[in-house]
């Protein structure tokens, strides 16, 4: 049994390590942009100086070769499903029995004006990394398109080398789509503390214009302003990598469509990570789930499948997590940009500094279902446990000291959010339990 | 795009612009740099007082003044920008420099104190000299080497421990832990001993012919393998110099028994190594503070660790083997003279030997993870020490394993006392990262280390699946531990050569990790986390 595996991002290597553990089928694992599986969400801190690219890169490598993953640098343009063989653009061909698309994102254009310039691109590619390095060197002034992770990301790299950006977000708060108004706000001021990178809100790109040699000369907003820079960042999300679909015949909508096996509709072709679309997500979740965990949770379930063992994929409690400039923000569960319908959220802001926890809960039965932090950190096995056994909002307050994850000596805030939900709803609880590891125990195996 | 290039920084992407403060407080240090060189040829002679403090004060202005230029504008947070791009910190140019300069004084330092101004039976001169005036008012004695190179140690742990205050302001833990280093260096390793030896001077305690050894009561055995020699040993059992102040002698022979017997394992239970590693201990404190900045040059292989692990196991088997041997030749020559004699010595030494040995073989769950090869191999070695005491003993033998124990201290001392913790372990901090000796030499971080292994209540915990792999973490390890190695799979680390800095904790974007002291011990603080 021959799996080869079309990508070696976070999603490709999973699904290869976890059919390495559960079998010894051969494992083909390929990928054009680099030799080595290397972190795609580190690569902001290669440009800012914090690693090198070796530094990104999760395995060593004699760990590909004692695991019998064979690694293949070269560019698939085409799968002929009928007699199950990838062909690549030097001409060879390579046979599989089971193939796995792990082929990513990439960056969202709108059909902008002057979009394919030189000095004009996105951020998810090693390649991307590189030609951002070389626009860098004379670079006087930057401007960023797009109020999302990789657009703030690219703010703070441009900012680490002191080129001052100009960054151009179409909502009237940073993320709002995602984030509840307080912590988008909080995030805005985040940015505005930051010395160099000028936040434009409501603010949104109409052209690019060229100099003489076609490198981007300026960028003009909807409002007419014309703003001089060398480099402009479309950061404006991402979509799935589907330019494989056609050959194969796979059916794609947004991304390659796939059941709840991961298989593609084209048998024994399967997809994972960010280019997968879920045909049935379930109940308020997304069918594309563009993040590190997706494609590291499936990874798993698809090694399971593909040695024979039919498993079904299952979308995990949702997580995830981000930094902005220096503030750290996590998210367990289901927490909306707004209160909705039902719903009920228990909000605690610092009074000066860049901290805040929300916990956000069901009005009728008190059943807690996310928690949102901005500048804390909260432990994810304590979360996810109260969210997974329907644990009653008094009951998590009472025991939310354990679930603090913050370095020890720091200050702790959780009887500040007793206090504001006895003071909301006339209750009279007390935070019962403190940060401790023994009580974190106690809290899991209850 | 070819995987070869060692970074993108390779072509120093923007060379770094001082700012005029930066350049003023440089400046500072510049002059200090200058001032030794002068003295070093003997421009300082007839001014030492001159040089002395403006030596130290412009490190002291330069470098808290460089650090305040540098930070002042940063808003608190991690402040790791650049680190690779800086030549001192890539092993670049000025890091070579830096590192050729640091094992030049070192060898200078060890073993040619001439070169410094030391000349033994006259007066200072040259550096020596320039520290005269401040060991005079300290303990009364002229200068020694050791008193510059102290003087120069407390020096860099206070400045750079500001900066790195500074630097890592946002997280108490840091602050908290920099806060500490900088005392004990301080008061223990650097005021406690000179005033001690102040008493010295009193005709009283002359007249009893003995003398308080020098003392740095922190700096405990095997990490100060000098410890319980024959002279230091005599002189802290002195019953003359002990009823003149209040045995105090007796006091450090006690301390100096119970910190590795006692303290030490009673700390490490509850906390970990790091409450002596990167709390108190002067090396780790010089390794935090004016190593900091080379913390992420040590090497992440599992080729290292391999090598990490049997280097420092040696050391430890080696200053054990060393201090049975110089104990014993002591207390024999002692014959019945206390209760201790070499007999309850030997005793002492093969039961802990054999107590040891015992306990791997019968309860195999506390060191599931170790090899059956390691568990032999350490079996043996202990099985082998206890025999040749005893054999040493019943035989009458004055000797134990028939070699003339200073001979061996010797050795030990030059090898490792100098060229190791020294010359290598602080002359390769811009090379081989801040933590070389703690890491593959030091006997004493062996020790703390096989107890947080395999009894402690501490561990690193990583906050369920929400690592993205980034390698912030392992990068920033100064003991080259692949700490992303454990957090990308959700499971807790458990290292013996974890000093417990907090480092990752800090660096990890996504608040992955955190060092935490509770209920489990041995493996099952590793287990992985379910989601």
């Amino acid at each position: 049994m021959h799996v080869v595996i079309i990508g070696n991002g976070i999603a490709g290597v999973s699904v290869a390590r976890n059919v390495r553990k559960i079998s010894d089928h051969s494992i083909t694992m390929i990928s054009s942009e680099s030799d080595f599986h290397w972190s795609r969400t580190a690569l902001m801190y290669i440009y800012m100086g914090h690693m090198t690219f070796e530094n990104t890169q999760p395995y060593e490598k004699h760990f590909w070769k004692k695991n019998r993953i064979n690694l293949v640098r070269k560019y698939v343009t085409r799968i002929d499903a009928e007699n199950k063989t990838i062909h690549f653009s030097d001409g060879d061909a390579m046979p599989y029995d089971k193939l796995v698309l792990a082929t990513g994102s990439q960056s969202n254009k709108f059909g902008w004006p002057g979009q394919d310039l030189a000095g004009v691109q996105g951020m998810v590619s090693y390649n991307d990394l590189q030609s951002m390095e070389e626009y860098s060197h004379d670079l006087k002034h930057a401007v960023v398109v797009g109020g999302g992770l990789i657009g703030i990301e690219m703010a703070e790299m441009f900012h680490s080398r002191h080129i001052p950006v100009t960054f151009l977000v179409r909502e009237d708060s940073f993320w709002n789509g995602v984030m509840p108004p307080e912590e988008s706000n909080m995030i805005n001021r985040e940015i505005r503390m930051t010395h160099g990178i000028d936040l434009r809100l409501k603010t949104e790109l109409r052209e690019i214009l060229p100099d003489e040699h076609g490198r981007v000369r300026a960028i003009i907003t909807n409002e007419g302003e014309e703003i001089p820079c060398q480099f402009v960042g479309l950061t404006a999300g991402v979509h799935p990598n589907v330019d494989l679909a056609e050959s194969a015949g796979i059916e794609k909508h947004r991304g390659f469509l796939i059941d709840k096996y991961l298989e593609t509709s084209v048998k024994d072709i399967y997809a994972v990570g960010d280019c997968a679309q879920l045909r049935h997500p379930a109940d308020g979740r997304r069918p594309i789930e563009a993040v590190w965990y997706t494609g590291k949770h499936m990874g798993p379930v698809l090694a399971q499948t593909l040695v024979g063992n039919q498993t079904e994929y299952i979308q995990k409690t949702w997580f995830n997590s981000a930094k902005f400039i220096n503030l750290e923000y996590q998210v367990y569960g289901d927490v909306a940009n707004k209160v909705r319908d039902g719903e009920r959220h228990l909000y605690w802001e610092h009074p000066t500094e860049h901290k805040s926890v929300r916990i956000v809960y069901n009005a009728a039965t008190g059943i807690v279902q996310g928690f949102n932090l901005m500048g804390i950190r909260y432990r994810s096995d304590v979360c996810l446990h109260w969210i997974e056994n329907q644990t009653l909002v008094e009951e998590v307050l009472q025991n939310l000291g354990p679930a603090n994850f913050d370095p020890e000596f720091f200050k702790t805030y959780e009887h500040e959010l007793v206090r504001l939900y006895n003071e909301q709803n006339g209750a009279n609880l007390k935070l019962k339990r403190r940060k401790s590891l023994r009580n974190v125990f106690a809290i899991l195996n209850s | 795009m070819s995987q070869v290039d060692a970074s993108l920084s390779l072509a120093n992407p923007s060379p770094r612009h001082l700012n005029t403060p930066q350049k003023v407080f440089l400046g500072f240090v510049g002059v200090g740099v200058t001032m030794i060189f002068l003295a070093l040829f003997g421009g300082a002679a007839g001014r030492e007082a001159l040089f002395m403090w403006t030596i130290i004060g412009s490190f002291a202005i330069g470098g808290i003044g460089y650090a305040w230029s540098i930070y002042k504008d940063e808003a608190a947070g991690i402040k790791n920008n650049w680190t690779w791009f800086f030549s001192e910190s890539n092993r670049g140019t000025l890091g070579w420099i830096l590192g050729v300069a640091f094992t030049a004084f070192y060898i200078a330092l060890y073993w040619f104190p001439a070169w410094l101004g030391l000349n033994p039976g006259q007066a200072n001169t040259g550096l020596i000299a320039v520290f005269d005036p401040l060991s005079m008012m300290l303990s009364g004695n002229p200068a020694s080497q050791w008193f510059v190179y102290g003087t120069f140690y407390t020096l860099a742990i206070l400045v750079m421990g500001i900066k790195f205050i500074w630097k890592y302001r946002h997280s108490a833990y840091h602050v908290l832990r920099t806060v500490s280093i900088m005392f004990f260096q301080t008061a223990f390793a650097f005021l406690i001993p000179e005033f001690m030896a102040r008493l010295n001077h009193n005709p009283e305690v002359q007249a009893t012919g003995a003398s308080i050894p020098y003392y740095d009561l922190k700096n405990m055995w095997p990490l100060n393998y000098y410890n319980f020699d024959d002279y230091r040993v005599n002189s802290m059992i002195d019953p003359e110099l002990n009823s003149l102040t209040g045995n105090l002698g007796f006091i450090m022979l006690i301390i100096g028994v119970a910190s590795v017997f006692v303290i030490s394992p009673i700390l490490t239970y509850f906390f970990g190594k790091r409450w002596y590693c990167s709390w108190v201990c002067g090396c780790g404190g010089l390794a935090e503070t004016a190593g900091d900045s080379f913390r992420h040059l040590s090497d992440k292989s599992v080729k290292a660790w391999k090598v990490e692990r049997w280097l420092i196991h040696s050391v430890l088997v080696a200053v054990m083997v060393m201090t049975i041997a110089v104990v014993y030749n002591y207390l024999f020559k002692q014959g019945q003279n206390f209760w201790i004699n070499h007999e309850v010595f030997s005793m002492g030494v093969a039961a802990l030997m054999i107590g040891l040995t015992v306990l791997i073989w019968i309860r195999p769950k506390l060191f599931g993870t170790v090899s059956q090869d390691i568990k032999i191999i350490a079996s043996g070695l202990m099985v082998a020490i206890a025999g040749f005491t005893m054999f040493s003993w019943l035989t009458g033998a004055e000797r134990v394993f028939f070699m003339e124990p200073y001979a061996l201290k010797k050795n030990y001392g030059f090898f490792i006392g100098a060229m190791f913790s020294g010359v290598i372990g602080v002359g390769f901090y811009p090379l081989m990262g801040s933590r070389v000796w703690c890491r593959f030499g030091c006997p004493m971080a062996a020790i703390l280390g096989l107890q947080q292994r395999f009894f402690s209540r501490f561990r690193i915990t990583t906050n369920g699946g929400q690592c993205i792999s980034c390698g912030n973490c392992s990068t920033y390890c100064e003991m080259g531990i692949d700490v992303r190695a454990y957090a990308q799979r959700g499971q807790n680390i458990v290292r013996a050569s974890c000093v417990g800095c907090g480092v990752c904790a800090a660096v990890c974007p996504r608040g992955v990790l955190s060092l935490e002291n509770g209920p489990n011990t041995g493996n099952s603080r590793m287990e992985e986390s379910r989601y």
